[in-house]
């Protein structure tokens, strides 16, 4: 009860007409940039940090909702139009949607996926308001041991739960460490690998690493293989659904709801598995077999409600338990520190207006994109032909100067230089770029929080150790280690054991 | 769940005809920089107290370790001929090779705008970022290219400096914006 209130308190605050226009905003630049191709909702996310260095944190983070949800929705009608998604999110909405886009069905494919998209994001905050104030009473009872555990769980699940491969994790895990040691450390005040450049001694600003790894390492690469010709892009028309795709989409939209939240809200959930979860589920209960494969409606409206319920879903960890599951929460995370905040339990507590306003302009934000983007399709599709060089000029112009305007030092810009060729070299020899981010982003803390546990236990080892939740959590971690050795081992041999 | 996408892309990965050899170098790259980071570890003043047992060289010492053991794992990943999968996109095409005169361009772009930040200001600097950027792409219409960079370093500069109170620097047009 008391939530609600807060929650009331929070939507308040959201409708002033300023902190309206400021959402109307972020969500109108939000979709206009995730649109572009190339640029996914983290970068997105990334890009658009600098507009809100001035801003009070309240209003910054009424924006930001906006931005955020404004990015998803773009992603995926890049990959509508485009056949070629920015993210491995909107991998299986391209699958259908794009095959809809050459049938002729470009509008309905977009309609579906921006009205699902709003059932999705409505329902899962709505999620979101009930499950997090148990986990934030659940977080609070944590000790320091407990949060050394739960972030080691994060980076085994970055690493070897998502991506392909665990050594290539494994590396960018710690390529992302080691820039998290960067900087005078925080417990004895010892300078670390700052190369003695004074400017380091602060550490590497998260957000610098965001944009450099994401942005101008994505220019960087794109710029070596550019493509000749862009790929084409299909004429669309202004979104509508007729009533027999109402009826083919209401249920995916749910169901896929169903499958994103849950996902979004474990340490290593993230979009991917529910978004082909719900796929191969719409696929099976279709009335319409024949027609996946070709461009089914069902199978643009499940992928894309999973995929919005899901980053709904990854704001639970990132707000009650300041941990990123995803790049997009990642960059959000690095957005709350830049304004001094950090999220975790105490978050809900300390700075419980902007925390409730936040989750407002979630619902606004949501209700807004789908205002604009039914009718304002047609002018994102247009973004889509942007001539490329602008393109990736653009993008290299505004990283440059978000990073610069971070500490306005001149030092940060060659940083970026080398991170983005790091970038680049991650991109060149396929290494996953979350577990750099999240290694940036929780090392730091991960140290403290271990060096915390062990000074509780007088260095004794034990003291990594702490109530049931760190056993519950090392548990976790060594099956999700040894899971491919319990697969070689145990459930092959069971399972030729059942058929033989 | 974890192990079907390992094992299906292990196998997807391991071509059998070439590999992928420049992946040693990301190896050396990583020996280096785990001795790097055990060597400068090594060289902090080994600081503990009661209040903290572990002291700031553990960490990256663990780290320089780690990040030696990655590179010897991966290098009998890439000598059994594994490797990652180049990074597709919209406007990536990865039928040709790797265009490096304008990767090279693009640095020198960046290196121009760090440069002269400070000293000439943002609205001069990014006009040439953005100038020579799209030069370095391979966009040709010089002329429309400056009034359009000229337009969006103005535009950011008072929509960002003077509006949102961001930090970008005037430099030599100080007292003219």
């Amino acid at each position: 009860m008391e939530n609600l209130n807060h929650l009331m308190q929070g939507f308040e605050d959201v409708v002033a007409p300023m902190n309206l226009l400021l959402a109307l905003i972020g969500v109108v630049i939000g979709t206009a940039v995730g649109v572009l191709p190339g640029i996914g909702p983290a970068m997105t996310v990334a890009l658009l940090l600098p507009i809100t260095y001035g801003m009070e944190p309240v209003q910054a983070f009424i924006m930001f909702a906006g931005i955020f949800y404004g990015g998803m929705y773009g992603g995926s009608t890049t990959s509508i139009l485009l056949n070629t998604p920015g993210e491995s999110s909107s991998v299986v909405t391209a699958i259908e949607g794009n095959k809809m886009a050459k049938a002729g069905r470009a509008a309905q494919a977009l309609a579906t996926a921006a009205i699902g998209s709003f059932v999705a994001g409505t329902i899962g905050t709505l999620l979101l308001v009930l499950v997090t104030p148990f986990v934030v009473e659940f977080a609070v009872s944590l000790g320091a041991p407990d949060y050394f555990a739960l972030m080691l769980l994060a980076f085994v699940a970055v690493t070897s739960v998502l991506g392909s491969s665990r050594i290539r994790g494994l590396i960018s895990l710690l390529l992302g460490l080691t820039i998290g040691v960067v900087g005078i450390d925080a417990v004895s005040g010892q300078q670390r690998l700052t190369l003695g450049i004074p400017q380091l001694a602060d550490g590497i600003d998260v957000v610098v690493v965001a944009v450099g790894i994401f942005a101008v390492g994505e220019a960087l690469w794109v710029a070596a293989h550019l493509r000749r010709k862009p790929a084409e892009v299909t004429p669309v028309g202004r979104p509508w659904m007729g009533a027999g795709d109402w009826k083919r989409s209401w249920r995916p939209w749910l169901r896929g709801t169903a499958y994103g939240f849950p996902f979004g809200a474990l340490p290593a959930g993230g979009a991917e598995i529910p978004t082909f979860l719900s796929y191969a589920t719409e696929r099976r209960l279709t009335k319409h077999p024949e027609e996946f494969g070709k461009g089914a409606i069902e199978g643009v409206a499940g992928p894309e409600a999973a995929n919005n319920a899901s980053a709904a879903g990854t704001l639970v960890p990132m707000l009650a338990l300041g941990l990123p599951a995803n790049a997009t929460a990642a960059v959000m995370l690095a957005a709350f520190q830049m304004h001094g905040i950090q999220p975790g339990p105490l978050l809900f507590e300390r700075e419980t207006a902007l925390v409730w306003a936040l989750i407002a302009s979630l619902f606004i934000g949501n209700l807004l994109l789908l205002l604009l983007n039914l009718p304002l399709a047609p002018t994102w599709a247009k973004l889509l032909r942007i001539p490329r060089p602008y393109l990736y000029a653009g993008i290299l112009f505004f990283a440059s100067m978000g990073a610069y305007a971070v500490n306005a030092q001149p030092v940060d810009l060659f940083v970026l230089l080398v991170l983005g060729l790091l970038g680049f070299a991650m991109r060149r020899f396929g290494l996953p770029v979350l577990p750099l981010i999240v290694g940036v982003i929780l090392g730091p803390r991960a140290e403290l929080q271990g060096r915390r546990s062990l000074q509780l236990s007088g260095g004794e080892l034990s003291g990594l150790v702490g109530g049931p939740v760190s056993y519950a959590v090392y548990t976790t971690v060594v099956l999700m280690l040894a899971w491919p050795l319990i697969r070689r081992f145990v459930v092959r041999p069971l399972r030729a054991a059942r058929r033989a | 769940m974890s192990s079907q996408v390992d094992e299906r892309s292990a196998e997807s990965t391991r071509s059998p005809e070439g590999k992928d050899r420049a992946q040693y170098g990301v190896c050396a790259f990583l020996a280096l920089l785990g001795a790097a980071v055990i060597v400068d570890g090594l060289g902090i003043r080994h600081l503990t107290s009661t209040t903290d047992p572990v002291g700031p060289r553990t960490v990256p010492v663990i780290l320089g370790v780690l990040l030696l053991v990655v590179a010897a794992v991966y290098a009998v990943d890439v000598a059994r001929g594994g490797r990652g999968e180049p990074e597709a996109g919209e406007d990536v095409d990865l039928s040709q090779g790797s265009d490096w005169r304008t990767v090279l361009l693009l640095i020198v772009a960046f290196l121009v705008n760090a440069v002269l930040i400070e000293r000439l200001g943002w609205v001069i600097s990014g006009t040439l970022l953005f100038w020579g950027t799209a030069f370095a792409l391979g966009n040709r219409h010089y002329v429309r290219n400056l009034a359009i960079a000229v337009a969006l370093s103005l535009i950011t500069f008072y929509a960002f400096a003077i509006g949102l109170g961001v930090n970008l620097p005037a430099g030599v047009l100080q007292g003219i914006l």
